[in-house]
């Protein structure tokens, strides 16, 4: 398998229905042809974020049994990871595992907080949230006025 | 100040100490969801801390990496701010320390984005967005508080009372910084002064302005939060699990 691809396949370790290609973390995958040696480069979600060195010994992992031994993980900071960054298909996994997909972030900097969040479950926009923080740095913890249904937001950053 | 390490150190020291205080909270704030919240705060500025402590290090070009600047110096080498290493009172006095840090965090890390330095500008933008989320935490409950109950009021004026004179050395005047923490202070002044007004708090007149952080003389409290937040790594050099 090529480098690009095994990498590509890599799963976010805290939400496991997606990969860190559609959850847009994943930035280049360069193979040296001379050398064989590949570079990838990746961005976390959050500064903070404590699964960063999972996905960096995943990616290695996982392109070791692809044939690619020798390869380096990069982290860059610039340009900053936003939720805009997830794909459609990723937001579509994420909706099916009950996380509510981030709302557009619409200017740099600034932050929506209040729009009105879809239930996962059963579709009810009457939601509200319970805590801005949940279970990992990106997620917020709502709660279905319609279906009862704790649920959790992947907030727009 | 002198230059860019100094600066990066400042910064970096001001989100490892604040990192290190809202951690005390974990497993021991008022609900549960709070407990999740400080803790997710608290994780944010460490992963801040990491950037610009990795920086400094490489600023200073003496071969010390971000855990050599946070475990191995003493009180008098920390250049962060005196108000994050202020003991966490009880909860109103933490919500004052980080409303006001955020009022000063956001605007320093939106101007950051814009500054010459390439580092400090990536790590301005992506702490800047973090940011937004803990002054919006932090007012949520300034408002809630002070526009509680009887008891609650009193107790978050008393907590603003007690943080406030420490807000001023934030914005030490220093123009060849990356960016002047002076002129972050109209952006503060416009943040703080609406949600003091709304959560019925008056702003305190005091003058008093305790400073010393940014060169090495800080509180007596300092000196215990970094006995804690040092020892291990001490006691058993180059361990990890």
């Amino acid at each position: 398998m090529n480098p690009r691809d095994a990498a590509a396949l890599v799963v976010d370790p805290e939400i496991r229905v997606i990969t860190i290609d559609e959850l847009g973390i994943l930035r280049a995958v360069e193979e040296d042809p001379a050398s064989g040696r590949v570079t990838v480069t990746i961005t976390p979600t959050y500064t903070g974020c404590p699964a960063m060195d999972v996905i960096r010994a995943d990616i290695r992992r996982a392109l070791a049994a692809a044939g690619h031994a020798d390869a380096e993980v990069r982290t860059v900071y610039s340009p900053p990871w936003s939720t805009d960054w997830i794909s459609e298909g990723g937001r579509a996994k994420l909706a099916a595992a009950g996380i509510a997909p981030p709302e557009p972030v619409r200017a740099p900097g600034v932050v929506s907080l209040t729009l009105a969040v879809r239930c996962p479950q059963c579709g009810s926009p009457e939601t509200e949230q319970v805590s801005r923080f949940g279970s990992t740095a990106c997620k917020a913890l709502w709660r279905c006025r319609s279906c009862s249904e704790p649920f959790d937001h992947l907030k727009a950053l | 100040m002198n230059g860019p390490f100094d600066f990066a150190l400042g910064l970096g020291d001001d989100a490892l100490v604040a990192a290190q205080r809202l951690a005390e909270w974990t497993t021991r704030a008022p609900e549960m969801e709070e407990d999740i919240a400080l803790a997710n705060i608290a994780l944010d500025q460490l992963g801040a801390a990491r950037l610009l402590l990795s920086y400094a290090g490489e600023l200073e070009g003496a071969g010390r990496d971000e855990d050599a600047l946070a475990y191995l110096r003493d009180d008098r080498e920390f250049r962060n701010a005196l108000v994050v290493e202020l003991p966490n009172g009880d909860f109103a006095v933490t919500m004052a320390k980080l409303f006001f840090l955020a009022a000063y965090q956001l605007p320093l890390y939106t101007a950051l984005a814009g500054c010459s330095d390439e580092r400090l500008a990536a790590i301005g933008a992506k702490a800047r967005k973090e940011s937004a989320y803990h002054l919006d935490h932090g007012a949520l409950w300034v408002k809630r508080l002070g526009d509680g109950t009887e008891e609650s009021h009193r107790r978050m004026q008393s907590a603003v009372d007690e943080v406030w004179p420490y807000t001023h050395e934030l914005f030490t005047a220093d123009p060849a910084a990356p960016v002047d923490p002076a002129s972050l202070r109209p952006a503060f002044d416009e943040t703080v002064d609406p949600v003091l007004a709304e959560a019925t708090l008056t702003r305190p007149q005091s003058a008093w302005a305790p400073a010393g952080g940014r060169t090495g003389v800080h509180t007596e409290h300092l000196s215990y939060l970094l006995a804690e937040m040092q020892v291990l790594h001490r006691a058993h050099p180059g361990a990890t699990w």
